[in-house]
Parts: C-alpha cells; structure tokens; sequence
C-alpha cells in the first residue's frame, strides 16, 4: 500500500463511516515530519483500543504510531497478548504471528517486501510484549538480530505476562510477586538491551513512555536506521496497571517514578558509531530542509 | 450425491459449515443455489427474482470495493452503486472487520463479528456480499444463516462462497453488470421490485448528511 491508495472509490464513498472520511482527509500518512504533535489537529491511525482503561500500552501505541516514518509503508507483526487485541484498531497493515514466532515471520516478510518492492522502502516493525520478546520468543528474537535483519523490534515490557492473567517473565524483577507467580520471582531481570547490544543491534534504546517526544525521536531512530544499516531494538515500559494493582490514572506516576535517577526504565541508548554517524546526517539534512522551507515560505510572504 | 441444502436461518446458534456437510464449490462458469450446482444463468435469475421480491434488499459492499486499490476497482463500485439504484436496493458497508466498541451503528454499517444486529435492526430479507474478503464473509454468512431469516447472496471475485444461499463466483465488473442487466430485464417483463421506499444515507466526515 502507498499512500496514493488511501483513497475511497468515487461511487461509494459517502456510506462510508466518518472515520474513514476524516481518515483519507486529514491523516498524516505521506507528511514527512508527522509526529506526536500530530494528536489531536490530524486523524490518529488508531481508532479504539480494547485495553484496560488507563493502560499505557494504550498511550505507547499512539505515540508510535504518530511517529512512524512512514505508516503506509510499514507492516507491523504482532504477537500474541494485550497487544494484539489493538492490531485490529489500527490504520497501518500488520500480521498477527504465533506467539514467540514474531522475528521469524519479520524476517521473512522484510526480505520479501524487499524482492517484491525493490523501489520503495518497506518497514517492518515487530511490536510484542516481553514474554514473547524474551521468553517464549527469544530464539527466534536473537536469531533475528544475529543474522542482521534489517527491521525494528519494539517490545512493549510490562514485567509480566499481562494477557493470561499475571504470569512470571523474564523481564519481570526479582523478587516480585504476581497474581500467577506466588514465590516471587527468584532471578534479575534480564537485561534485554545489553543482549539486543551484543547481538549485533546497531540501535537499541530503554525508556518509558512517559514523554511523547523522546518516544517520538526513539521510534524514528529505530526504523530510519534498520532501513539503512541493521536490526534495531527498542524496549518500552508500559506498566500493566491492572497486574500491580494501580488505578487507570496511575500509569504516568508509575512510569514517571521507575525513570528517575537508579531507577530500572532510565533513559539509555546503545548506538553503533555507523548508526550514530547515519543519525546525525538525517538530522543535518531534516534542519537544512526546514530551514529551507522556512525561508521559502518567507520570501513568499 | 445428496447437498445440505444452505437455507435461510435462523438455523441454529451455530450451524454446521456447509463444507463440512459435504457441500462444494462452483467451478468456473457455474454458481450454487442453495448449496446446488447450477448453470451460471440459473443464478442470476433466481438471484434478480429474490432481490426484487425482497422487502428490504441490501448490498453489503466490503473493503475491497470500498477503497480505490485500482481504477478497475473504482469501476466495480460503479456497478455496484448502479446496481442498487436499478434493484432499488440499500447499501451498507462492512467497512472493517474491527470489534467495533461499545457497538455498531446498526442503521448504517455492519460488522463480520455481528452482523445479525444489522440484519435484524433493519429487517434486511435479502443481502448481497461483495468485496469482503472470504474469510470475514465466511463468518458472517454462517451468523447470518444462524441467527437471522435473511437470504444471503455472495458476488465473490474467488471461487465463490458455500455458506451463502445463493453464490457467484469470479464475480468481475461483466457480472455486477448482468445481474443489474437482468434484474431490468425482469422488471421489463413485469416483476415489480417489493422493496419498501427508502432514502439512502450519506456519510460525511462530522456525521450523516442524509440520515438513514
Ligand atoms: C504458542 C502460544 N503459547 C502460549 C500462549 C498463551 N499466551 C497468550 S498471551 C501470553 C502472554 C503474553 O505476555 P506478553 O508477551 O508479556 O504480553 P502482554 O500480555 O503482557 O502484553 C501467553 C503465554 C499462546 N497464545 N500461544
Ligand atoms: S491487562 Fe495490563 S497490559 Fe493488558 S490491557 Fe490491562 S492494564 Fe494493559
Ligand atoms: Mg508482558
């Protein structure tokens, strides 16, 4: 799909729901500097959700999905848990994997988007939790970043298996005790991001989503470099208020409390120095376009 | 052979696929009636004779004809919007396959997860499927036999639907235009439409411009 496709047939388009109509309208697919800032004056590419209210997954879904560089040419893979139940809300193509089989399925689906499209750029971005990220999933993760495949792996970590009910992860901290893991967790959480590191990805960051705007610069970070140079990783804390007992508006408090200062969701990026220098010339290049914009639109007034 | 005959429900809660009664599909050049192999002509007869003996007929037109993926699409649309002003028939969009929250809007789309509600809330007798893809219409199809009285017809572009009352398949542009072809034809010959007077909705971005 390209966004030339987004488009309704002439003779049925006014049956069709609003949404759809404010979609084709006023969505940002095409607009090289969509963003967060985005919410709110533009049609979002999520419609509903069907988390628990206050989930931040809810919140962590919007700011990605404002932020994509390119959504009508982005396939997300999904897996199994809270996460996928939002896919079908969502205006960007996405395939729903076993769960734990997401990296596979990326890997393929990227390599053939990439035969079948020589001429555009095809995004892949797996989105999972962290039981299928590091878990039930982690061969097929690692295999995946081994093997420099070149798309995003976005976990959405919220230290438990949230889906079924509160089960230990690995992700999970030690010593935690949830509703289905009683003993409390015996071993550290596993530091996934120094694993992504040593794998071979050339982009990984950690942080919450507590602030639109880093998640924003994270998420493009992640998809503009496993473009150009290899697999990228991106691990997001979206606490399960439900599975730590927090009430719907607790979720920022909670995410905002594990980022200060010893916490475990800090802010922190490994970059690549091949990634850093890409990331830097991007940079350079989208000021020099602003800037050019800006006195175009001067000279013009 | 004997064929489960696929009959307008409500059959059961959850009626048996009708493949797995035994029941096949067309091959190229042929439709089902009922679960029966049939002559395409045959069915676009008996087809033309239900939508115009129906109460309240209605198109059901799906993603692949609602959004212009080529010009040949937008063609297709065309038909079908001819199509309904020839019958005269309703159309409604099944414009996602999303669980819609807290529910649809029954007057004005419907949805593979329920589609009974919209069935029932406008008293739809007779349905025509097109360009859903086959997996969602299969589920509706077998809701709609399982819950509802309504007659169901498939226009499918692929190799046609058994769940249906009543399926095409290969249903390109040429055959949105002979159904409305011989649905004129009938009503030359003096077969009156039994639809009850309606005015179609429009939609626009902040809402119904046309209430349904
Ligand atoms: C192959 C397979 N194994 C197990 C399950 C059961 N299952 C469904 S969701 C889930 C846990 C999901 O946890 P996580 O990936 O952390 O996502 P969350 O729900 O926490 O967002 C499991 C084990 C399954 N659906 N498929
Ligand atoms: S169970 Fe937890 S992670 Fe899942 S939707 Fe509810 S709050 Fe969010
Ligand atoms: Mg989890």
């Amino acid at each position: 799909m390209s966004k030339e496709k987004i488009v309704l047939c002439e003779d049925l388009a006014d049956v069709m729901p609003p949404e759809y109509q404010e979609l084709v309208e006023t969505a940002t697919y095409g607009n090289q500097d969509r963003g967060w800032k985005d919410i709110g004056s533009s049609k979002e590419l999520i419609e509903q959700h069907s988390l628990c209210a206050g989930c931040p997954e809810s919140i962590a879904f919007r700011y990605i999905l404002a932020s994509l560089p390119a959504p009508e040419n982005t396939v997300f893979v999904g897996s199994t848990g809270c996460t996928s139940l939002v896919f079908p809300h969502v205006a960007v193509h996405n395939i729903h994997s076993l769960f734990g089989n997401q990296n596979a399925i990326a890997s393929g689906l990227k390599r053939t988007l990439a035969c079948r499209f020589p001429d555009v750029e095809k995004d892949v971005v797996v989105l999972a939790g962290d039981g299928a990220t590091v878990d039930i999933g982690l061969d097929m993760t690692m295999q995946s970043w081994f093997r420099q495949e070149k798309f995003t792996t976005i976990c959405f970590d919220n230290e438990l298996y949230a889906n079924t009910g509160g089960q230990e992860s690995g992700l999970m901290q030690k010593g935690f005790v949830a509703k289905m893991a009683p003993k409390g967790k015996s071993f550290e959480k596993v530091r996934l991001a120094e694993i992504a590191r040593e794998a071979g990805c050339a982009y990984v960051a950690v942080l919450t989503v507590s602030k639109p705007n880093r998640v924003e610069q994270v998420i493009k970070n992640a998809v503009l470099v496993a473009r150009e140079i290899g697999p990228t990783f991106v691990q997001l804390y979206t606490p399960c208020i439900l599975e730590i007992g927090k009430q719907s508006m607790e979720g920022l408090d909670e995410m905002k409390d594990s980022e200060t200062i010893g916490g475990r969701f800090v802010q922190k990026e490994y970059i690549t120095d091949e990634a850093q220098k890409l990331l830097d010339s991007i940079k350079e290049e989208t000021k020099a376009r602003k800037k050019a914009a800006k006195d175009k639109k001067t000279v013009t007034a | 052979m004997s064929h489960y005959e696929v009959k307008p429900g409500p059959e059961a809660f959850l009626p048996p696929a009708a493949a797995s009664m035994g029941n096949v599909l067309p091959d190229p050049g042929e439709a089902h009636i009922g679960g029966k192999i049939v002559p395409e002509e045959e069915a676009y007869d008996k087809a033309a004779r239900m939508i115009l003996g129906a109460k309240v007929p209605t198109i059901f037109p799906g993603p692949l004809v609602l959004w212009k993926w080529t010009d040949h699409v937008a063609e297709k649309a065309k038909a079908i919007r001819e199509l309904a002003i020839e019958a005269p028939m309703r159309i409604i969009p099944m414009a996602d396959y999303r669980p819609k929250y807290p529910k649809i809007e029954a007057a004005v789309e419907i949805n593979p997860n329920h589609p009974n509600l919209t069935i029932w809330h406008n008293k739809i007798d007779v349905c025509i499927f097109i360009g859903v893809h086959c997996h969602m219409a299969n589920l509706s199809l077998k809701i709609i036999r399982g819950g509802t009285s309504c007659y169901t017809i498939a226009m499918c572009a692929m190799s046609g639907h058994e769940d249906a009352c009543l399926s095409f398949r290969d249903a390109d542009l040429a055959m949105i235009e002979k159904l409305k072809a011989t649905i004129k034809k009938l009503k030359s010959e003096g077969v009156e439409s039994q639809a009850i007077p309606f005015t179609q909705f429009k939609m626009s971005r902040s809402g119904p411009i046309v209430p349904a």
